[in-house]
């Protein structure tokens, strides 16, 4: 597993401080982040890639400073978010998957290979030459996962990643997730999904007010929304 | 629609997108000097013929023409009023098979195909610009058509539920903030993956 580290971390948006001092140390294959509306749940977790500096305090992936080596901590790490529309940026199913690898300059076959094989895995094989916009909101998601996928990043961080869907789509994304190598940071209102995992942060107004196996986090976190 | 893949095996969907690219523009531009309502009939022979070569469903090739034929309903008037009915029959002809020779190419060529025929005829001037940048760039411009589509039918959705169908505001603002925080999240997403420099 990698380890993710903050390092008394807090970040201002103009005058609001939305993360407020926090420090952990993330080492455990299935992390859950659990919080209200505005709580800093999306910051916290942008900022284990970059895509949020934070105003002060270092985040860490092993060892490696995001906001110095961002590109090797991005390599390192995927991220997935909510709305599947804005992370598809090809035509069809396989090239956005595809599209992920132009960077990483592979020999054809090898990036042909590695396509198939995270096709697969998502189960879109028989998708593959669809239009990506109109598949269903549950297919969009596999798919934008897909494409993380294929980079073969060790850490997966999940923002929200089934709020915008039903219920079995979510079950199913759920299941999907389960089934993956990676260590998993998953942002979700779902507290079912996060019942298997090994740990769970709960957020409040910027700072971390429970910490510890699923169940007592969660209970803290039931208590706290009352 | 710009962007459709038609997936295929013919000889045209085997090609290489360089070559078609290159025949395209000199199709295009041919088309564009012929002058003579005979020569615009052959092209339209070529062009239906490798329509059929390519077997791309007949649905699916006249969506690909309807939306100039729009246009065409404005401008012909106009040109038969000035310029006479001949002037106008070669500019219809020139308009509609250009439109179709353009989507024959993408019906035929995946958007891979086009980035790497783009970076292979931009390697030279590499010292000058990013053949990356510039596939990023045009994949880019390729998404945003089904997206935006899909965003303003919501909008004008929203605008009839509200009962503000007649209102320019009404369409303009929701559709100019939308495009907008669209850009900025697709944005955050190319540089999650990795495309960030
Ligand atoms: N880009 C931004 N600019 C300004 N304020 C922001 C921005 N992103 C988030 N915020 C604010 O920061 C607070 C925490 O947001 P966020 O981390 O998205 O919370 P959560 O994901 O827990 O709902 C909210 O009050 C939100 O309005
Ligand atoms: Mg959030």
């Amino acid at each position: 597993m990698s380890e993710i580290g903050f390092e008394g971390v807090s970040h201002d948006f103009g005058a609001e401080r939305v993360v407020d001092d926090v420090s952990l140390v993330l080492r455990e294959r299935r992390i859950g982040i659990v919080g209200a509306n505005g709580s800093g749940k999306s910051t916290l977790a942008r900022m284990i890639n970059g895509l949020v500096t934070p105003s002060t305090g270092r985040v860490l992936v092993d060892g490696l400073d995001v906001r110095r080596q961002g590109r090797e901590v991005r390599r390192r790490v995927g991220f997935v978010f909510t709305n599947a529309d804005n992370q598809i940026v090809m035509p069809t199913v396989r090239e956005d998957v595809a599209f992920t690898l132009r960077r990483h300059r592979l020999e054809p076959a090898d990036a042909t290979a590695r396509v198939d094989a995270a096709l697969e895995r998502a189960g879109l094989t028989d998708l593959a030459d669809r239009p990506a916009h109109r598949l269903s909101g549950g297919q969009k998601q596999l798919l934008a996962i897909a494409s993380v996928l294929v980079a073969e990043p060790a850490v997966v961080v999940a923002d929200e990643p089934t709020t915008l869907l039903d219920a079995r789509n979510a079950r199913r994304i759920a299941e999907h997730f389960e089934t993956l190598d990676q260590q998993l940071i998953v942002v979700s209102h779902q507290l079912d999904l996060l019942e298997s995992f090994d740990r769970v942060v709960v957020m409040e107004a910027g700072r971390v007010v429970a910490d510890d196996v699923p169940r007592a986090a969660l209970d803290a976190y039931r208590a706290l929304i009352g | 629609m710009i962007g459709v893949f038609h997936p295929g095996s013919s000889f045209l969907h085997r090609a290489p997108a360089l070559l078609k690219l290159g025949v395209l523009a000199v199709l295009v531009a041919t088309i564009a000097l012929a002058g003579s309502p005979w020569w615009l009939g052959a092209a339209s022979v070529l062009v239906i013929a490798l329509f059929a070569v390519a077997r791309v469903p007949f649905a699916l090739a006249w969506r690909q023409v309807v939306p100039i034929l729009w246009v065409l309903a404005f401008a012909v008037p106009l040109q038969v009023l000035f310029n006479g009915w001949e002037a106008a029959a070669v500019m219809a002809a020139r308009l509609v098979l250009a439109v179709a020779l353009a989507a024959l190419y993408t019906l035929t060529t995946p958007v891979t195909a086009t980035l790497d025929a783009m970076q292979a005829l931009l390697r030279p001037f590499r010292r000058w610009i990013d053949a990356d940048r510039v596939g990023l760039a045009l994949a880019l411009a390729i998404r945003c058509v089904p997206l935006l589509t899909e965003l303003v039918r919501e909008v004008l959705d929203a605008r009839k539920a509200r009962g503000a169908e007649g209102s320019v505001l009404a369409l303009a603002v929701p559709v100019i903030v939308r495009s907008l925080r669209t850009a900025e999240h697709l944005g955050e997403a190319l540089v999650a993956r990795g495309f960030d420099d």
